[in-house]
């Protein structure tokens, strides 16, 4: 065995990148985040390079920061490197084509994702690195785990030779999230790739005071145009040094690889030509089909730029017929996509040169965009289309196009996967520690060196109940299956609840071994399986076995580990090894974790897989189908069509299958999906107790998941509620005969407990009972439903009526932001929903790219909805960087418009009734009466105004007559983007004194992406990014905006002072200019229960490292100080607070001494910083500057 | 006066000892105890719970970031330290290199799983000694006084094995016969006792309607069941004694030492006055017992106690009748009744 290893893609390019490179700026951007998530703890760890150098790794302020600083330490002579991937690459483009440009040796590793263009997507195609493919860096592809390791020291070793930028790519997720058996390259074998006189002609090239030059020049239109064709003889030459590189490498490793890569009999007539993690999958089809007799053969691109016309030509067979281009992007418009551009363009080039003699037919298609699974029936489609008399041109495989018929059909049962591995498919939750585990079983079953192993995991799109789907082989060969398991001939199902839910016998292979962790036990489970599971079990001869994982992790010492638990039995049944064998290798691998702990340690984990062992059942398989029971649809029946259609088939796990005409065109989405989605994820549930509660709206208000509703109504209408529908009396004077209800939607519920924590009422007769507790859920849920149905009948509560200045009154506001799929506890969402509370019917919402777009707007569903009127938000995700300017061109549209209209308006008026119009013209809209009022004046003036037929005036009234009722415009996103990536725009916009409303929903961290640190992330805190601890104290971004004097300010934690809360999200949007609101957002990425998040923002106030204050610029025109400092001074340390949190405490519990330090000087800027919130609180309004205009 | 005297077979230039509180938390206090006089200090408790319950906490966030594509973890490989004493064990070390007293550990465990993992960590971090608080209020009415006893005995045996430094063993009252579970122990090889620690004593915060959970500080009036124990045991054990209930001035030290106590350990004073009055403890035995002509602790130790003054257990009892019987209640509504 040479230096084998478990990896992912992203592990095993990182691990050659940081040793081959002096400083690493980076940016975190899924798929690519691991690679600088690793280099940076590695330089925390001071792990050195080649050179003996720990390299310097700076996270940037976006991606082109990170270009900019990569241009700056290349052009100062240092190694350097960056990762990235999608739209990260292409804000990396500007800098790229002055590297290239400039001849200047660099690698950026880059795992290949989607280009948002329609949607977003964080799954891997190549579009973004076609979208560079003209700034002059090289393109190198790898296809496989092993193939990126290795092809990443060989474009290091190229780029010094050459002085050509590489852009080294790998397929995202697919390759850069598999995890396969792979020969590492040791340290010396690195080294002596790596030619030290080049890195010091790269050194002596630096610009450098003691031989200056400048670089970076402007050029006039005499020179410019020669200049630019110097650099010609370095694009001819590179082909020739990547292939020496790659001739290096072969010697000291044994791995040989070529520019072109064909696989096939030199005969063949039908050739595939395709990039990356797709050819592993078209040779081993070819392979197949030519055991069968055919003449198939793959031709594999790993240089792409520059295009080696004459390796090309060399390696493509003189016999071949017919090519098909496979690509993994789309280039709307263009006669084919690019690399069957470049094929064409050089076979038509040398048969035209007479270099061969026959021009095949060559055919372009696309593949697996953003990571649509890419199987050996797909090539082999591909395979027969070309053998067709007349091949299509511009197809597509692996969807069906029913709307230009692009589409090939696919054979559905080719070819068989290998008899001699195993492969295993886990249906597990995002929560339970399945992926960990797997991950872990990899491991342990690779290490031996007799075994190869790959591990692939599958996610939705949720943040709290994700389901997780992970497919492992094990095998005896190196396993190139870059797609799916079909057949698996071991399942398990970690989660009782799938078996209701989901088909998780859609994989199973005949004779499959099939595990369940259920509470009923072997002899009860066969009568809890729904039909079509029964029959499926049957028809196929699965074995199958149960065990109750909670219990028995209960029983044997690890309570709340499970996935411990089932990891032991799939050792036990799966048949990868000997069963006493398999099991002598987990307790050789406990021994290895633990021995460290001493041998009681050691055996106790002993006893808990002796223990769980004896608890595993084989179930006899039943002779008869004996269930009555169906899985029940995804959706209710009420659903509308298009849930029911596409929705439903997302959520059912068959998305695959959705024809090309059933999706929106252009990316538009219904609202209110979440609704449909019954996850029904929680284990113990809210209860309401009617006589405890004095009906404050507490639990409502912090609800992430607007799973608590309240309404008052006529007590009268109880009598026809069903029975256990709970009221009460409203708790208010004057309203005899007037029900309260809270109504709780627990199918929708996390179980989070945060209405519990907030809840201020306690039973005077049963001590530490609430209004509200949590039970567990048991058949409570269901028994909610027709109390929900006679809920949601009872009418809404009238806006107008509704007090909106008290959290009291805003529970009786319907929120049009609902069931969410974040995690369970968030503390983002709480403010989405009372914002949709409060403006919903009139907002529009720009949401910079992250967590919040995700849970707001990731398929299958939204829960954006609208109201009975059919108003809501209008909702869209642009991108990352450039939220305010997205949300400043909502306003500027819409200011536009609302001018348009008064003219028309005004115009039309001795038409349409002056007074009325005068009326509405001139009504004030500050008041939600105010705005009730208007929706009136508007809804009688529209008969009207359609009354006057044709005329282009009323036509364009009509369309824009909906801007006089006030839009409310709202600019959401992270502090990833307002503090880093889009505080540029940030800054412009709230300079801009234009009406908008930007709500910083601020967790610290970047939490989407996995918690790197940002510019908010404090003083103490360990991030991803800041391994060692963040060593500057956080932006304070409220005083740099209360700077500009005209823009509203506010810092609000709900969880501290929901009060101030919403009087700042009425005051900010009230505020005829720019509001800014930095909300606190507990995260898990502060590591600890979120249970206890509005707790910690309490902490968080009383500390004083969260004072909470408003800065109304408005006050300023009557007189007064516009700064109220709204929470008192601190009460308790800055400790007490914050060594509640993993990311403060791992610091003190790793390096003491540098902690306390920490901890001093965040508590010292703590201070300081509330002195100075103190004063200002104490100025008089003429210390503010600048002067502002008077507000309107 | 010579205040020498031993502990757990440590050398101690005085029997008072700081015991485990928040006060011996921070390296600064311990500081100022050693410059107040104290002879040992004993470091705030490791309580296994604790460390269980963070354990279980990381993982289940560990469980949680798994199932985000977008992230792998919230936090950087190897940041986190595994859940464990890791300030308690810095401390020591610091402690140690700080101070020229001895420094002694505190467990407060409930497995012996537990006990042994800390217990050599402890050791390897520089403790010199390990006090076990066996903290284990036998509420549940199913659990009987054997099965009490035999835990107490297989949690010293698994320290014992573990460890090479002494181990004290830190008791409450509650036993039906105290002095044979200690001579248990005491053969089964425990180096030192620590009597006693209080159990912990419920009440009821009748606004809130909820538990009280108010630390009470122990006072002089709680000294009985020490004087009493340690009286009876003293000169009756290989291992050592050391009184710990109830300390507010000298004349409680000198009580305990009187009786037979090794050394005198001290929370609620110190946490009530400060570091600094342990000076003032001391000053106030060393007055009283220059005052009486003691020349050494060897020479006052034990002159009342129940082995030196050679009285019988069933005397005992003869006090007892004699205290309540000469015990005149008065009753509400009772002045000038007669």
């Amino acid at each position: 065995m040479a230096n084998r290893a478990t990896m992912d893609g992203n592990t095993a390019v990182a691990h050659v990148a940081y040793r081959v490179n002096e400083v690493c700026a980076i940016f975190p951007i899924t798929p690519s985040s691991t690679m600088a998530e690793l280099a940076d703890e590695w330089a925390a760890a001071g792990l050195r390079n080649i050179w003996g150098g720990v390299p310097v790794v700076q996270e940037m302020q976006s991606e082109g920061g990170a270009a900019g600083a990569v241009h700056g330490a290349l052009q100062s002579g240092a190694l350097t490197t960056t990762f990235t991937a999608s739209q990260g690459l292409l804000l990396m483009l500007p800098n790229m084509f002055k590297i290239a440009g400039e001849l200047t040796p660099t690698v950026f590793h880059v795992a290949a994702r989607s280009v948002a263009t329609q949607a977003l997507s964080i799954f891997g195609d190549h579009s973004d690195v076609m979208a560079v493919r003209s700034a002059g860096f090289a393109q190198l592809c790898s296809g496989s785990v092993q193939e990126a390791h290795d092809l990443a020291l060989v474009a290091q070793a190229a780029t010094l030779a050459s002085r050509m930028p590489i852009l080294h790519f790998f397929d995202g997720f697919r390759t850069s999230h598999e995890v396969n058996t792979l020969e590492l390259l040791s340290d010396t074998q690195i080294r002596a790739m790596i030619d030290d006189d080049l890195v010091r002609a790269h050194r002596a090239r630096a610009l450098d005071p003691e031989h200056p030059v400048v670089r970076g020049t402007a050029h006039n239109p005499d020179t410019f145009f020669q200049a630019r064709e110097t650099v010609n003889p370095f694009y001819a030459a590179m082909p020739g040094h990547v292939q020496d590189a790659m001739d290096r490498f072969a010697v000291l490793t044994g791995r040989a690889y070529r520019l072109f890569e064909y696989t096939g009999p030199a005969d063949a007539e039908h050739v595939v030509v395709v990039m990356g993690s797709g050819a592993e999958t078209a040779r081993a089809t070819a392979a197949a089909l030519n055991a069968r007799g055919r003449k198939l053969g793959v031709l594999q691109v790993r240089l792409f730029r520059p295009f080696g016309a004459a390796a090309f030509l060399a390696a493509l067979p003189g016999s071949v017929r017919a090519i098909a281009v496979l690509e993994r992007t789309k280039e709307p418009g263009a006669p084919g996509e690019p690399l069957y551009q470049d094929v064409v363009t050089t076979l038509a080039e040398a048969v035209a040169d007479g270099a061969r003699a026959i021009m095949p037919r060559v055919i372009g298609g696309r593949f697996g965009l953003s990571s649509k699974d890419f199987t050996p029936a797909m090539a082999g489609a591909v395979f027969d289309e070309l053998a067709r008399a007349a091949p299509r041109r511009g197809f597509t495989v692996g969807i069906d196009d029913d709307v230009m018929h692009t589409s090939l059909s696919v054979p559905m049962d080719f070819p068989p996967e290998p008899e001699d591995e195993v492969r295993a498919v886990f249906y597990g939750l995002g929560s339970d520690g399945t992926v960990g585990a797997n991950k872990n079983s990899v491991k342990i079953l690779a290490e031996d060196g007799t075994r190869y192993a790959q591990g692939y995991f599958v996610y939705d799109s949720h943040k709290s109940g994700a389901e997780t789907v992970s497919h492992l082989r094990f095998g005896p060969r190196p396993i190139r299956a870059p797609y799916l398991i079909a057949q698996a001939n071991f399942i398990a199902c970690h989660h009782w609840g799938f078996v209701g839910r989901r088909d998780i016998l859609r994989l199973a292979a005949p004779g499959a071994t099939l595990l369940l962790n259920s509470p009923f036990g072997p002899d009860l489970i066969w009568n809890h399986l729904p039909r079509a599971m029964q029959t499926r079990i049957r028809a196929l001869g699965l074995r199958l076995f149960v065990i109750d994982a909670s219990r028995t992790a209960q029983d044997v010492g690890l309570r709340g580990r499970t996935n411990t638990i089932l990891q032991t039995c799939f050792f036990a049944i799966a048949g990868v090894l000997p069963r006493a064998e398999a099991i002598e290798r987990i307790k050789h691998a406990i021994r290895k974790s633990y021995g460290a702990k001493g041998e009681e340690v050691v055996q106790r984990n002993f006893q808990a897989v002796d223990g769980t062992l004896a608890r595993l059942a084989e179930v006899p398989v039943h002779n008869a189908v004996t269930a009555t029971w169906e899985r029940p649809p995804p959706v209710s029946a009420n659903a509308p069509g298009f849930v029911q259609q596409v929705t439903a088939a997302m959520l059912d796990g068959r998305g695959d299958d959705i024809p090309v005409s059933l999706m929106p065109v252009d990316g538009t989405f219904p609202l209110g999906t979440a609704a449909f989605e019954k996850r029904d994820i929680a284990e113990d549930v809210p209860v309401w107790v009617p006589d405890v509660c004095i009906q404050c709206g507490q639990c409502g208000f912090v609800c992430p998941h607007g799973v608590i509703r309240a309404k008052y109504y006529d007590a009268g209408r109880l009598a026809d509620a069903p029975d256990g529908f709970l009221s009460a009396p409203i708790n208010a004077r004057g309203y005899p005969d007037v029900a309260f209800t809270l109504q709780l939607y627990l199918e929708d519920c996390t179980g989070c407990g945060l209405c519990v924590e907030a809840c201020p009422a306690l039973s005077p007769t049963e001590p530490g009972r609430k209004a509200i507790n949590l039970h567990h859920k048991g058949g409570r849920a269901i028994a909610e439903r027709p109390r929900i149905d006679f809920f949601e009948h009872l009418p809404l509560n009238d806006r107008a009526r509704v007090d909106l200045a008290t959290v009291r009154g805003v529970q009786f506001l319907e929120p049009l932001f609902a069931f969410s799929g974040a995690c369970a506890g968030c503390g983002e969402t709480p403010y989405l929903k009372l914002l949709s509370q409060l403006f919903g019917d009139r907002m529009m919402v720009a949401n910079a790219t992250g967590c919040s777009s995700i849970y707001g707007g990731n398929l299958p569903v939204t829960p954006w909805a609208k109201n009975a009127e059919g108003r809501g938000p209008a909702w869209s995700n642009s991108l990352f960087e450039d939220n305010a300017e997205f949300g400043l061109g909502f306003r500027l549209a819409v200011d536009q418009h609302v001018e348009l209209a008064r003219r028309l308006a005004t115009a039309l008026a001795p038409r349409l009734g002056a007074d009325d119009v005068a009326a509405m013209l001139d009504a004030p809209q500050r008041q939600e009466s105010e705005i009730r009022a208007q929706r009136a004046r508007l809804e009688a003036l529209l008969p009207r105004i359609a009354a006057l037929g044709d005329d282009p005036a009323a036509r364009d009234l009509l369309s824009v007559v909906d801007h006089l009722v006030r839009r409310s415009i709202w600019i959401v996103g992270g502090d990833g983007w307002a503090y880093d990536i889009g505080y540029g725009g940030l800054d412009h916009v709230l300079a801009s004194a234009r009406d908008v409303n930007v709500l910083v929903l601020d967790t610290e961290v970047y939490s989407n992406t996995g918690g790197q640190a940002s510019k908010a992330t404090p003083l103490g805190a360990i991030a991803r990014f800041a391994a060692a601890g963040k060593r500057t104290a956080r932006k304070d971004l409220a005083l740099q905006a209360i700077a500009y004097g005209n823009v509203y300010v506010a810092q609000v934690a709900m969880g501290a002072n929901p009060q101030q809360t919403l009087l700042a999200f009425r005051e900010a949007e009230a505020y005829p200019g720019p509001s800014l609101i930095l909300a606190y957002s507990h995260c898990i990425a502060h590591g600890y229960d979120l249970r206890h998040g509005l707790r910690q923002q309490d902490l968080a106030a009383a500390s004083g490292y969260w004072p909470l204050f408003r800065y109304n610029p408005a006050m300023r025109t009557v007189g007064e100080n516009p700064f109220r400092l709204d929470s008192p001074r601190p009460a308790i340390p800055f400790r007490d607070y914050a060594y509640n949190e993993i990311r403060y405490r791992a610091l003190a519990q790793a390096r003491p001494e540098e902690a306390a330090q920490l901890l001093a000087a965040a508590q010292t800027a703590i201070d300081e910083k509330y002195r100075t919130y103190e004063e200002m609180a104490g100025w008089h309004a003429g210390r503010f500057h600048p002067p502002v205009p008077a507000a309107t | 006066m010579d205040l020498a005297t031993r502990y757990l077979g440590l050398a101690l230039a005085n029997p008072l000892i700081a015991s485990s509180s928040p006060l011996t938390g921070a390296l600064d206090n311990l500081r100022r105890l050693e410059d107040a006089g104290a002879a040992a200090v004993v470091l705030p408790s490791i309580f296994e719970e604790q460390i269980a319950a963070e354990t279980a906490e990381r993982e289940r966030l560990a469980r949680l970031s798994e199932g985000f594509p977008e992230a792998s973890s919230f936090f950087p490989a190897g940041s986190v330290p595994e859940a464990g004493p890791h300030e308690q064990l810095a401390l020591i070390a610091r402690a140690r290199a700080a101070l020229s007293i001895p420094v002694i550990a505190s467990l407060n465990g409930t497995t012996e799983f537990g006990w042994i993992e800390y217990a050599r960590l402890v050791e390897q971090a520089g403790a010199q000694a390990i006090e076990i608080n066996v903290y284990f209020p036998p509420v549940e009415p199913t659990l009987d006084g054997t099965a009490v006893e035999r835990r107490h005995l297989a949690v010293l045996e698994a320290l014992k094995r573990t460890v090479s430094v002494p181990v004290a063993m830190k008791l409450t009252p509650a036993f039906s016969a105290p002095g044979a579970v200690i001579r248990a122990l005491d053969a089964a090889g425990a180096d030192g006792f620590v009597l006693f620690n209080r159990l912990y004593q419920p009440d009821i915060n009748l606004a809130a309607l909820r538990p009280s959970r108010q630390a009470i500080l122990s006072s002089r009036s709680e000294i009985g069941p020490g004087l009493l124990w340690i009286g009876a045991l003293a000169g009756r054990l290989r291992g050592s004694l050391a009184a710990g209930t109830g300390v507010e001035t000298a004349e409680e030290v000198i009580k305990y030492l009187l009786v037979g106590a090794d050394t005198v350990m001290s929370t609620a004073a110190l946490l009530r006055h400060g570091p600094a009055y342990l000076q003032a403890l001391l000053e106030g035995l060393e007055r009283w017992g220059q005052a009486r002509g003691f020349a050494s602790i060897e020479s006052l130790r034990g002159c009342m106690s129940q082995a030196a003054v050679g009285r019988a257990m069933r005397m005992e009892r003869g006090d007892y009748i004699q205290i309540l019987q000469g015990f005149t209640p008065i009753l509400p509504g009772a002045q000038g009744g007669e």
